[in-house]
């Protein structure tokens, strides 16, 4: 669906790249036009009344694992990179070309092209042919790539295609079959657990060879105080790297495991408190720059067994923007910053106009009620499925309307 | 509090079900220390009853137990099952072998198809942790736990608070609980449902626990539970009252986890000489089965004064009827239970 009438957006705040701002935002022909305080509508314009709003960019969540339009209408994506972990795997330029398109108009997805054959880590798949399918991206999956020389050559190609490599760290042989992380809860539980320096020595070796290949990279998660340093030290040294969070890590620790809780099951397994507490900062600082859902909706047959034996994975669209929101009221960042991790960086990272309130940007617009309270019930859920580990949590801030290329999507 | 009566005295734990209020036993670690002296308690009258002629009570007669196991299991499967059919009750096992599980039926479906029959009690083991937690929430009858991954056991852990109890009592010494007592658990602790189990109980009922293993066996943040940890078997025994050594299974002997079954036993066997770091009537136990020459030489496995491990295999069946006796008190309406 085109824009065909001009769409103005008057009264409320805008949150753009310089901090917010009050005034208008008009869009015309899918893009948005003009922004400022001066801005009024056109003659024939739609107008939009926005006050008591927040006039945000469209969010971009990068990483997801599903295609799951209501729910990520619900929280505010407009558009979402789908990892390449799929049935079949986004190996193949003809399906990589198929999830580009699968989305519109509403919805855009950019799909990430697997790194590898059947996503086994053993031979390079058809990065430049899935890039001119339409991937934005390319991504190792749910899993690091243990073969170093291997990694190497396909950052080495990514490079040369300027592609971002979405890269999983978590050193397979401390990860094992392991469904959380080493300490105390894991060892009352008796659960298989893995020692958080998974993260540390994957992120090492893919930091080096970074570095040695020049790829830009970044990492869908980083969870771990030792990890959070090993990034700030790369990016102070001018390494190309970028790293992202989800929801569960900053929100939850190992002890939402307690009772065997699989929604609670999320890879990399949840961490310690201290590890909770250096993400907050972490974000504070900037050396976090993505933060993403890591939408996975898993059903009964994937949760609703022991835990180990569980899926790992959180629904996490619905609540992404509320629990981001709850940094802000926490003072860990500005609500500009907020948009920057949800929507501005992961669309520069990918490489498209959009994700931020800028003159000729696509004009994907969410208007967020940013203190509106609601109660997180699984229940009630958009989402394809209900595994939620915020279950039952209040939330503050939702999204009144959203607009996709100038049109306004019916929810 | 000490009692030397193996009967429950009127007014020595509290009264009907608040002496035991819940309705599954999935593990120790949700009991509180009066109710594990309960539980003990009420064990020491069926203690007695197994070593007469006549074996059999009524009191679940014309009730089902079903014994799931979706583990492998000989001898916890046998005591639950001789400890359901002295009770009166009629007994069936269902075995992963033979079971629907192996037509990709789920945990959970096979869970509720069990309880649409009816039982009035369901005993599970199966391989993952927590897997017993999670069908007490899908059925209408009370759940024990037999062994979950590497999470719990609780009734090997009670067994052994009991065997230990009965043995120092025929030392003489008849202490209720296990103030002052030191016990020291050695083996795989990492994958060990039995040394979680009784962590648990023994610290509930007063001992300090050490535990001894090699690092890749030693699970990460155990200090947590209070205990001690050792890498040195010898230190580990210096003067403790108790040896409490566990299974290693023979698929982590072969240099994945350790590098040899001898090296093994150079390290951590519990042989004559290394027992005599314990105390001069340190006593002797093993969960069994017992893989002799490994993790304990049949010399100190066999010593009449000091091993109890036959006690505990006995005292087995007579803690299964126990708590299969309370946990279906509340639906056989039992007076002050329902």
């Amino acid at each position: 669906m085109k824009q065909v009438t001009p769409l103005t957006i008057t009264g409320g705040t805008l949150v753009t790249p310089k901090g917010h701002l009050d005034g208008a935002v008009r869009l015309e022909g899918g893009l948005i036009a003009a922004l400022g305080p001066q801005v009024r509508p056109g003659e024939g314009d739609t107008v939009i009344d926005a006050r008591g709003k927040l006039v945000a960019p469209g969010l971009v969540d990068l990483g997801v694992f599903a295609v799951d339009k209501p729910a990520f209408h619900f929280g505010g994506i407009t558009r979402a990179a789908l990892m390449p972990d799929q049935s079949p795997p986004l190996d193949y330029p003809s399906r990589v070309n198929y999830i580009a398109k699968s989305g519109k108009p509403d919805l855009w997805v950019h799909p990430l092209a697997a790194a590898t054959r059947s996503l086994q880590g053993e031979e390079l798949a058809e990065i430049a042919l899935m890039k001119e399918a339409g991937a934005r991206g390319v991504a190792t999956g749910r899993r690091w790539i243990a073969d170093s020389g291997l990694m190497l050559r396909m950052l080495q190609y990514a490079a040369m295609l300027d592609l971002v490599v979405v890269a999983h760290p978590e050193d397979a042989g401390l990860a094992g079959e392991a469904a959380a992380s080493a300490g105390e809860i894991a060892t009352r539980l008796g659960l298989p657990s893995a020692p958080a320096e998974a993260e540390t020595l994957a992120l090492a070796r893919d930091i080096a060879l970074a570095e040695m290949s020049g790829a830009r990279v970044h990492f869908r998660q980083v969870t771990t105080s030792a990890g959070f340093d090993l990034v700030r030290a790369a990016k102070k040294r001018g390494v190309n790297v970028t790293c992202g969070i989800t929801p569960a890590h900053f929100m939850l620790s190992d002890l939402a495991t307690a009772d065997f809780r699989t929604f609670a099951r999320v890879s990399p397994p949840l961490r310690s408190e201290a590890d909770r507490q250096a993400a907050r900062d972490a974000i504070g600082e900037g050396v976090v720059d993505v933060i993403a859902s890591g939408h996975d909706p898993r059903g009964p047959e994937d949760k609703r067994l022991p835990f180990a034996d569980a899926e790992p994975g959180v629904a996490g669209a619905e609540t992404l923007l509320a629990m981001t929101l709850n940094l802000v009221r926490d003072g860990v960042i500005d609500s500009a910053r907020a948009f920057e991790h949800l929507a501005t960086n992961p669309a520069r990272l990918l490489g498209v106009s959009a994700g931020a309130l800028v003159e000729g940007f696509e004009a994907d617009i969410a208007l967020v009620d940013p203190d509106a309270p609601w109660v997180v019930d699984r229940t009630k859920m958009a989402a394809t499925a209900d595994n939620t580990p915020f279950d039952g949590q209040g939330a503050q801030g939702r999204v009144r309307a959203l607009i996709k290329g100038g049109v306004v999507i019916e929810r | 509090m000490t009692s030397t009566t193996p009967l429950i005295e009127p007014g020595r734990f509290p009264a009907g079900r608040l002496a035991f209020p819940h309705a599954h036993l999935t593990g120790i670690g949700h009991l509180e220390r009066h109710e594990i002296l309960f539980l003990l308690a009420a064990a020491e009258e069926w203690v007695k009853l197994n070593r007469e002629g006549e074996k059999r009570r009524e009191i679940l007669a014309g009730r089902t137990i079903i014994n799931a196991f979706f583990e492998n299991s000989t001898r916890t499967l046998l005591s639950f099952e001789i400890a359901g059919k002295r009770l009166g009750a009629d007994v069936v096992n269902m075995a992963a072998a033979t079971s629907s599980l192996k037509k990709g039926e789920t945990l959970l479906d096979t869970a509720i198809t069990l309880s649409a029959m009816r039982p009035d009690a369901i005993v599970i083991r199966h391989g993952s942790s927590g897997a017993p937690q999670l069908i007490a929430q899908k059925v209408d009858c009370p759940v024990v736990n037999a062994g979950d991954g590497s999470h719990e056991h609780p009734t090997q852990g009670l067994l052994d608070a009991l065997a230990l109890r009965e043995a120092l009592k025929r030392r003489g010494d008849a202490s209720e609980d296990f103030t002052g007592l030191t016990v020291t658990i050695c083996g795989d602790i990492l994958h060990s449902r039995v040394a979680r189990s009784n962590i648990l109980c023994l610290q509930a009922m007063g001992a300090s626990v050490r535990l001894c293993a090699p690092p890749a066996l030693m699970p990460a943040g155990i200090e947590a539970m209070g205990v001690e940890p050792f890498y040195d078997f010898d230190a580990a025994l210096d003067g403790v009252d108790v040896v409490m050594m566990l299974r290693l299974q023979t698929e982590r002997m072969a240099g994945r986890f350790i590098p040899s079954a001898r090296e093994y036993h150079h390290l951590y066997g519990l042989t004559r000489s290394r027992l005599a770091n314990a105390a001069s009537h340190a006593l002797v136990m093993h969960p069994g089965p017992m893989n002799r020459g490994v993790e304990i030489d049949s010399e100190v496995a066999d010593m009449i004064d000091r091993s109890i491990i036959t006690q505990q295999v006995e005292m087995g069946v007579a803690i299964r009827m126990a708590c299969l006796d309370v946990l279906t008190r509340e639906r056989r309406g039992v007076e002050g239970w329902s």
